[in-house]
């Protein structure tokens, strides 16, 4: 038999049918659904009488439009509030499970599915965004779709599709002290471009990625489509199944030794052919910062703003001469040095737990400075919890962070969280579009350490030269529960 | 969907890379739940100013590009978010095809999902285009035809283009793609029945 990938195999195993112009139609495990793209989805099924096939496999809950504020309060945007009741009446209407904000269980959708154990390994899963990458962290083939797909998927429980082509991402050699998995993604981001992988599902290999914690692998796999790609994937292992090991929604008793066994299979067989391949030094690494408008106009942290000599068409020139203007940045300035004015600490990239912990352990015993408004926005209400028995809250708070509700929030700025025109931003989401995280603010990506340590000194810094050699990391606390979501039933009881 | 058969209009260009969903529609006029309506929002930031006055110095906002039908655009268009309301407010403003030497994933199916057809051409073919939109002074028309596969503005530039046959066939025919999936129902409920008796699973 043919040597197939990790993806090749995935795909071979939810192809129902070829159709007779050459695409598949691929069959859907898990939708994920949430409240600023289906509503349309929703009136269209309602307008054609259609009903959805499989609800038992769709699971909703708003991130995107939430408030990150006071959840007793009522919401203050009529027209956001209108659109979180629609989740909640199509949910109702079509028998779909909905994690709304009463819920324990409410968080950012790519938080969620993970944390429950919805997301295995070797499933397809759909949701109305982008960064449903961050899913194929399990080995799962997980891709973001447009509205009238996610009202195909609704109403079939599957998606036609055209087959990506395969794209290995190679990582050879070890991360230094201060480099994490969202310099490793946003190096590799800027060395292939943002259009790098357009057409392609990624499988990320190599001892680095194979010494990631699950959380650190859900941060890769999420910048995915920052590199083009429909899909990021990793094979599942040890770390994979312990991860899932008795989370609410992952198989039990025999049924969950039957799934390791089948999952274990999971993997690139050796000789499997990629459609393109990259290889990378991981220990040629260093932190990244972005310093434009577009995660690949990243550069290490001890660099600068490049000069537009450096780069080689009119079209590059004239975007870098555009986003340096946006930004506010003249070519062959120190990135270590610039002010900022906020810190995000948030989104489906890095707002787990570990991103937590992380930024808390650069904290520990320092303020935030006095120019500098730092706001922590937990990715699930279970990762609140968690940080809240581990005492990281308290930490945030004393050091003069904000420590909010569960949501997409300044990610994407779909609420009140967003910068006022001029303001620049340590931020450790994922796109530093023009206007995204609010019209004229100015977003620099980066992980949750170097947000940290820019929170405290006030401008961007190299998280290398504090001394974290004395801070023990920051570990669950003995007494916490560990991560496990406590279900209250349907509907969002509590 | 309306059918795309063949469509001639007027064109304008707009030569940025990367252009990504966020500008093409923002995140302020994604709180609705309908579809339609969002011409208004597109490219909202690049078109007025904070105090929501007109930018003379945008392209789209030029008065030959008044009734473009057809935008020619740079590499990697509608890159970013999901947002299909990026591919409605283009529809939504009048715009029936966008040409670019490359699309991003989500939002080519997007656009094909709404009878607006994104075609691919060549980097120098789309250097040509903006050439050629320039010196009429933006008053300038193509003519797209889908069923030949080409493109041409009658005065020498005639170029092919290639779409998957799918695509092409869903958007000559204006079908509806959920019905077309449905009239497979059988083959579904065979394959979750495989499933469930474990010839057929996630991993199989």
């Amino acid at each position: 038999m043919t040597p197939r990938t990790l993806f090749e195999k995935v795909w071979d195993a939810h192809s129902v049918h070829r159709l007779p112009e050459g695409p598949v139609l691929l069959y859907v495990d898990l939708h994920l659904v949430h409240e600023v793209t289906s509503p349309q989805a929703f009136g269209g099924l309602r307008r054609a009488t259609r009903r959805v096939r499989r609800p038992d496999l769709t699971l909703a809950t708003v991130d995107h439009n939430v408030p990150t504020g006071d959840r007793a309060l009522p919401i203050d945007d009529p027209v956001s509030a209108r659109q979180l009741d629609a989740l909640s009446a199509n949910a109702g209407e079509f028998g779909i499970e909905l994690f709304d904000l009463r819920s324990p269980n409410q968080g950012i959708v790519h938080v969620i599915g993970p944390e429950l154990g919805a997301t295995q390994p070797g499933m397809v899963i759909v949701c109305g965004d982008s960064h449903t990458s961050t899913h194929g962290a399990f080995g799962a083939l997980a891709f973001g779709i447009g509205t009238s797909e996610v009202e195909h998927v609704l109403a079939t429980q599957c998606l036609v599709m055209s087959q990506p082509r395969t794209f290995e991402a190679h990582f050879t050699g070890r991360l230094a002290p201060g480099v994490t998995a969202k310099d490793l993604i946003l190096g590799f981001i800027g060395r292939i471009g943002t259009a790098g992988a357009t057409g392609h599902v990624i499988e990320y290999t190599g001892d680095v990625i194979r010494a990631f914690s699950m959380e650190e692998r859900m941060t890769v796999c999420n910048m995915s489509i920052e590199a083009g790609a429909r899909a990021g994937m990793i094979a599942p292992d040890e770390t994979t199944f312990t991860y899932l090991a008795g989370r609410p929604r992952a198989p039990a008793g025999a049924a969950w030794t039957r799934a390791v066994e089948t999952w274990r299979q999971l993997r690139s067989d050796p000789g499997a052919v990629y459609d393109t391949r990259v290889s990378i030094d991981a220990s040629t690494l260093a932190p990244q910062v972005t310093w434009g408008t577009s995660p690949g106009m990243v550069t290490d942290v001890s660099g600068r703003v490049p000069d537009l000599a450096q780069f080689q068409t009119d079209a590059e020139r004239s975007a870098v001469r555009r986003a340096l203007a946006y930004m506010d940045l003249a070519p062959g300035t120190p990135l270590a040095g610039l002010r900022i004015d906020r810190v995000f600490l948030g989104s489906c990239t890095n707002a787990r737990i570990e991103d937590l912990r992380a930024a808390a352990r650069v904290l520990r015993g320092k303020r935030v400075a006095p120019t500098v408004h730092a706001m922590v926005v937990p990715g699930s209400q279970q990762v609140k919890v968690q940080a809240e028995h581990e005492g990281l809250d308290r930490l945030f708070r004393e050091a003069g962070f904000e420590w909010r509700n569960a949501g997409c929030s300044m990610c994407l700025g779909m609420n009140a969280d967003i910068l006022r025109s001029g303001e620049r931003c340590a931020s450790t989401s994922n796109r530093n579009f023009e206007g995204r995280q609010g019209r004229g603010g100015r977003t620099h990506l980066m992980s949750p350490a170097m947000a940290a340590a820019a929170a405290v000194a006030g401008c961007i810094v190299d998280v290398r030269e504090w001394d974290l050699a004395a801070v023990p990391p920051l570990e669950p606390h003995p007494l916490a529960p560990p991560l496990h979501v406590v279900e209250r039933g349907k509907g969002g009881e509590v | 969907m309306e059918p795309f058969v063949r469509h001639s209009g007027k064109a304008v260009a707009l030569p940025r890379d990367n252009v990504d969903t966020d500008q093409i529609i923002p995140k302020q006029f994604l709180k609705g739940v309908e579809r339609t309506g969002l011409g208004p929002a597109l490219f909202y930031d690049w078109r007025y100013g904070p105090d929501g006055t007109p930018n003379p110095d945008f392209e789209l906002n030029r008065s030959s590009a008044q009734g473009a039908s057809i935008l020619i655009t740079g590499a990697n268009f509608g890159c970013g978010s999901s947002r299909e309301h990026a591919a409605w407010a283009l529809e939504d403003a009048g715009f029936r095809a966008i040409l670019a030497p490359s699309f991003a994933d989500i939002f080519f199916a997007n656009c094909c999902q709404n009878g607006l057809l994104p075609v691919r051409l060549l980097p120098q073919e789309i250097d040509e285009l903006f050439r050629r939109v320039q010196a009429a002074g933006g008053d300038y028309a193509l003519t797209i035809d889908l069923e030949a596969q080409g493109v041409e503005d009658g005065h020498g530039f005639r170029t092919q283009f290639g779409i998957d046959s799918y695509r092409r066939e869903m958007l000559l025919r204006g079908l509806d793609e959920i019905g077309r999936t449905l009239l497979e129902e059988s083959r579904i409920a065979a394959f979750e029945r495989r499933r469930a008796i474990g010839t057929a699973g996630p991993v199989a």
